[in-house]
């Protein structure tokens, strides 16, 4: 069993006792523990269980490659899943579950899973596809859904805060141990701004857990004289509990910023995502132990030799009395020294190779530990744990020469240099047969704008495994990067590390080498997601040799740890399987985040209620005081209607309605778009841009008018009015006014650049307000300060003045049918204005009304909407707009377009007005069928409805709809199928259903 | 004048810096070539100023002038005054080509004040933008996006920054400052 020692620990403060609980249970640890050190010094070993077989699970490693020991941590609105035992840091009351089991983590009805193993082979999932359709539905599909999925979703919103952070450097280093902190220190010195990032609380990395001398200190005092040193250099920010997530083109970064987690009451944001703009990057990342692939590796208890000697290490913990440490390189020896140094039993180290080890296994036989070598592990002993090994020759199939008795198995497969960061941007790879890793390829590293590298490895994460290389390498990496951003290097000599003479590492894929198909079976890969050696084999010999598509068809590092642990031995496997060459097999793409980042970090600070903008007219505090029901335009909200006690949305728009037609309502019509076209060119400009003419409007009259792109269809409207002779003011649609803006820029920039037009959104510099109605006249005269008479302002014309003592500009342009003026008061005024006119109204009943009875009063006139009557496929023609095309001019933007022959096709379907035969309302965007069926089978079509409502004026239902040969078919009865199972009937008619002349709007 | 009200009418927030509508600001926009020499005499007779360089504000007193595009600057002027000084621009610039537009409505001002590295921070969590002292000095102005929405900042010293964003949106852009103003989120980066 795992327990603490006496010798207590490196990173732990003993005097500070903590309080947690696991699946319930209360316990203790000290601050500095991670919660898997804390759990297993509680003698809790098993962890979790496995995705597929719900296998018992243990941790395997340390740190960030952690796949078993993943647990749901927090509660409620801070619970959250698959986080890693070994990277949570211990804080008091921290509460875990473990995952993936039913009922109990110790007793698990899916592990009868594992028992079927040989009925779900590598590719099940795929191989259910191939089976009748049935069996899918019936079987798998509940079989599939029944085992899927690790950690439980959280439920409740997230209690925490977020946000991002801009940062511009010259070098992010990243990584804090020896190699990344020797390049911080090698580029600071010459002068570069430098941000090093850490991933966990501490600086050093690997190096005071593996010891070392350097410059004749130790080399944990090395490091904390590296880490004044920086912290003195103003030019030198560090950062830890900030992992470099990705690295991405131009030498951006995202950092992921851990800043509560470890202490969640401290006041705060909980993550910060950093996103760093950096010249060079350095990739002091480190490297990973691979496990050894034998029978049995995945018992909880089986650990990487560099986790074991963490635990003990770091964090005072012992992972079993007796320890066999099994090994392919000198490094699992430290293992053994530093357990035994501990006083623990390491009953044998099995290293595979047959000439065994260098300097590390002498002083281990010195320690009297027994060294057997040649020699591999047929199978370990145990089920939920480890109770012994079955050792046999490595040469062999795995019959077993002896089975010596332990509570742990310390693993050392080699070392993987952590090439992620190094590949997230195109860096390559090259395959090192003699330390058996991938490692970078320096002559193919990312390359920046310039075609230049951008990013620079260094220490182990550069394949540099002993002490004095690594130092070599990352003082010439920080000296490199810092060249290359233009700084001016020292040259300074890397500090010296004592040597030791070590033995090379064999290659072991397997162990032992001939093992069985029995002893494959049970050889793990991938301990998260259940993938053996055998299922990689089986994937070989099924056809697959892409090491891409052998990673999809059998899972291997598609879990949360994306294959850390997993991916070179499964590449290995499936080279071994192929007799092909590892390189010629290559890695799988390494692909951001490095380890997942939370949700929350992405988002930043774009949640409630800043999640959005949302953007408020100058009213529209005035409308939320009133409880207006809001329409989202854009990223504006409208008030659609203003409901009063007790009254249905639909009663407050007739209500609405009836007022306006009925004495005088006003609209809050600000969103609408107001753009200054100013210049010698500007007339010129405008005729190209609206299909109708607008150089010759006179100053102080309004025109409506269309706008089309280059394709012909419809894309706004409204009305222009002219200010002077240079100066044009047009009106766009409200969801139009920034993409209208845009648009004309395009034109002056791209094509028209040598027009003399300058253009200016000044939508947001003026509130408007429409005032429509028999009696808005009378409303404006009560104000007074314009003459707002028919002689003085009539129809289509536009004035400025003073109404009230409020300067505004009034355009007397409508388009609800009445007489209407828009109003146009500076912003900041807007609400004084509106508040004079509600007031000057009361005697007339003034109300405001909302979008829907704008909708439906334009309706009535038979004026379109565009984003109604138009989709993107419309032309103003189909609209029966043809009045306001001009005939005249010899080119706007659409002209030609709508020349092709399909915008001239008879059979396009054209606007008309739609009369349900009982007054009922047509359903909207219902299509109107016709006899027959198409090459598809469908039923044909023959028109569609485009706006439909109920008018309060008219008191029954009034539409538009687009309809083959419309206006030619006036009084024909069509039908519409509704999705109610009715099929409507409909008359066709004329669009214009209220005042047809005009009258009302021009008195 | 008294029914004029910014947008933001008087707000304040207090985090580890102080978060404030910077009131009523006359706004000016001009179109128009740069290089003229009409041009610019206009702007130096209207504002006292010299028509700044790529990305510079000048200041002095009440009124500024800021560089927006190659053909557009923003004028600051006292609320009351953009009107005439706007017109008093227009007959300057008469027969020239060029746009003088007062936009002191569609916009609002927001004000921070603290310490210098703090009040940086507060717009590096929104800006993508270098925020080091280093390379944004007083004296520059930047044309941006704060989040989701289009902005400008510049510091007036090295405790105070004012930032500029569209009406619409100034409650948005005041609750985004407010939140990375927050106690607790300090970074301590800038030096």
């Amino acid at each position: 069993m795992s327990t603490r020692l006496a010798t207590k620990g490196r990173l732990l403060n003993t005097g500070k006792q903590i309080r947690f609980s696991f699946n319930g249970k209360q316990m203790t640890g000290f601050e500095g523990d991670t919660l898997a050190s804390a759990l297993l010094a509680n003698g809790q070993m098993m962890m979790g269980r496995s995705f597929k077989y719900h296998r018992p699970r243990g941790p395997v490693a340390s740190g960030a490659e952690e796949p078993n020991a993943l647990v749901g941590l927090g509660t409620g609105a801070r619970f959250e899943p698959n986080q890693r035992a070994t990277t949570t840091e211990l804080f008091d009351g921290l509460s875990a579950t473990s995952q993936n089991h039913w009922p109990s983590l110790d007793f698990d009805i899916g592990a009868v899973n594992n028992k079927l193993a040989r009925f779900f082979p590598a590719g099940f999932y795929y191989k259910t596809f191939m089976a009748p359709r049935m069996a899918w539905k019936s079987v798998f599909e509940p079989i599939v859904r029944q085992s899927a999925g690790l950690g439980r979703v959280p439920k409740d919103r997230d209690a925490d805060r977020y946000e991002h952070f801009y940062a511009f450097v010259d070098i992010v280093v990243v990584g804090g141990g020896v190699a990344g902190l020797l390049a911080a220190r090698a580029a600071g010195e010459a002068g570069a701004k430098v941000l090093l990032l850490e991933q966990t609380a501490h600086w050093g990395g690997r190096a005071p857990v593996d010891g070392g001398v350097v410059d004749g200190q130790p080399v944990d005092k090395f490091v904390e004289q590296l880490v004044r040193e920086l912290h003195t250099m103003p030019n030198v920010t560090l950062r830890n509990r900030c992992m470099a997530s990705g690295v991405y083109d131009h030498g951006y970064v995202l950092g992921y910023e851990r800043l509560t987690d470890h202490a969640p009451d401290m006041n705060g944001p909980r993550h910060r995502l950093w996103r760093i703009r950096a010249k060079q990057v350095v990739t002091a990342t480190g490297a990973i132990e691979r496990p050894l692939s034998f029978s049995g590796n995945d018992v909880p208890g089986v650990m990487l030799a560099s986790a074991v000697r963490d635990y003990a290490i770091d964090y005072g913990v012992s992972v079993g009395d007796r320890t066999v440490v099994v090994t392919n390189n000198d490094d699992g020896y430290r293992t053994a020294i530093a357990l035994k140094n501990l006083g623990l039993e390491v009953p044998a180290v099995i290293d595979a190779r047959a000439s065994g080890g260098g300097g590390l296994a002498e002083e281990a036989h010195a320690l009297g530990i027994r060294v057997e070598t040649g020699k591999g592990i047929a199978k370990v002993l145990g089920g939920k744990c480890v109770t012994g090994v079955a050792i046999c020759s490595q040469a062999g199939e795995g019959a077993v020469l002896e089975e010596i008795a332990c509570d742990a198995v310390a693993m050392s497969g080699g070392w993987s240099p952590v090439v992620h960061l190094w590949s997230h941007c195109g860096g390559k790879l090259i395959w090192d047969d003699a330390l058996a890793m991938f490692r970078p390829d320096v002559d193919k590293a990312p390359t920046g704008a310039d075609g230049q590298g951008f990013v620079i490895a260094a220490g182990s994460a550069n394949g540099a495994l002993q002490l004095q290389h690594i130092l070599t390498d990352a003082q010439s990496a920080g000296e490199a990067a810092a060249l290359a951003v233009g700084a001016k290097p020292k040259h300074a000599a890397a500090p010296q590390a004592q040597a030791r003479d070590e033995a090379m590492i064999e290659p072991v894929w397997l162990m032992p080498q001939g093992a069985g198909p029995k002893l494959r079976m049970k050889a793990w890969l991938d301990f998260q997601n259940d993938v053996k050696v055998s299922d990689v084999m089986l994937a070989a010999q099924e056809g697959y040799e892409s090491v891409e598509h052998t990673k999809r068809y059998t899972t291997l590092g598609m879990a949360t740890d994306q294959g850390k642990l997993s991916n070179i031995n499964g590449l290995a496997t499936l080279a071994r399987s192929l007799n092909a060459d590892i390189p010629q097999v290559g890695t799988t793409t390494f692909r951001p985040p490095y380890t997942p980042i939370s949700m929350g970090a992405i988002a930043g600070e774009a949640r409630g209620e800043v999640f959005q903008p949302l953007r408020k007219t100058p009213m529209h505090q005035w409308h939320e005081d009133r409880a207006a029901h809001w329409e989202p335009v854009g990223h504006w909200r409208r008030p659609y209607c203003y409901p009063r006690q007790g009254e249905s949305h639909a009663d407050a728009v007739a209500r609405e309605i009836n007022q306006t037609r009925g004495s005088v309502g006003m609209l809050d019509a600000s969103t609408l778009g107001k753009i200054i076209v100013k210049g010698p060119d500007a007339g010129r400009f405008l005729d190209m841009l609206y299909t109708n003419m607008m150089s010759n409007l006179k100053p102080g009259k309004c025109r409506y008018g269309l706008m089309c792109n280059e394709n012909g269809f419809l894309m706004d409207d409204g009305v222009v009015a002219r200010i002077d002779d240079d100066t044009f003011l047009c009106h766009t649609t409200t969801g139009g006014a920034d993409h209208i803006h845009g648009h004309m820029e395009e034109w002056l920039q791209t094509e028209w650049w040598d027009w003399q037009v300058y253009t200016a959104n000044v939508t947001e510099q003026y509130a408007q307000i429409a005032v429509v109605g028999p009696n808005a006249r009378k409303v404006l005269e009560k104000l007074g300060g314009v003459d707002v008479s028919k002689e003085s302002l009539a129809f289509m014309e536009w004035k400025d003045g003073a109404l009230a003592d409020v300067p505004v500009r009034i355009y007397r342009i409508s388009f609800s049918g009445e007489l209407s003026y828009e109003i146009a008061v500076p912003a900041n005024q807007g609400q004084a204005l509106w508040d004079k006119i509600i007031e000057a109204g009361a005697e007339f009943g003034i109300m405001p009304y909302g979008t829907e009875a704008l909708h439906v009063m334009r309706a009535e006139k038979g004026f379109i909407m565009i984003g109604d009557e138009t989709d993107g496929t419309v032309i103003p023609q189909d609209l029966g707009l043809n009045w306001a095309i001009s005939k005249k001019k010899e080119d706007y933007l659409g002209k030609r377009a709508q020349a092709r022959s399909h915008m001239t096709d008879p059979k396009r379907w054209k606007l008309v007005g739609l009369e349900t035969l009982d007054g009922s309302v047509l359903p909207d965007g219902a299509y109107a069928s016709a006899a027959g069926v198409n090459a598809n089978g469908q039923r044909n079509m023959q028109g569609r409805v485009t706006s439909t409502y109920h008018s309060p004026t008219l008191g029954k239902g009034i539409a538009m709809g687009l309809v083959l040969n419309g206006p030619d078919r006036m009084g024909e009865v069509i039908e519409f199928p509704g999705t109610d199972g009715t099929t409507y009937k409909a008359r066709i008619c004329d669009p214009v259903f209220y005042d047809k002349d005009g009258e009302k709007q021009n008195v | 004048m008294s029914d004029t009200v910014s947008a933001l009418n008087g707000a304040t927030f207090q985090g580890f810096v102080t978060v404030e509508d910077a009131g009523l600001q006359g706004m000016i926009t001009l179109r128009g070539d740069l290089g003229s020499a009409k041009l610019l005499a206009a702007v130096t007779a209207a504002t006292g100023l010299v028509t700044p360089s790529q990305r510079k504000i000048v200041s002095q007193g009440d009124m500024a002038v800021a560089w927006m595009s190659p053909d557009e600057v923003l004028i600051l002027t006292p609320y009351d005054q953009a009107g005439t000084i706007a017109a008093t621009l227009a007959q300057a610039l008469s027969g020239e080509h060029g746009l003088v537009q007062t936009v002191s409505d569609a916009r609002t001002v927001v004000r921070l004040t603290g310490a210098p590295g703090s009040v940086r921070e507060v717009l590096a969590k929104l800006a993508p933008v270098d925020l080091s002292p280093q390379a944004f000095e007083p004296g520059e102005f930047r044309r941006t996006r704060l989040a989701q929405v289009a902005g400008a900042m510049w510091f007036d010293d090295t405790t105070s920054a004012r930032i500029i964003c569209f009406r619409s949106v100034a409650d948005y852009v005041f609750k985004l400052l407010c939140i990375s103003a927050e106690e607790g989120g300090e970074v301590d980066y800038f030096n």
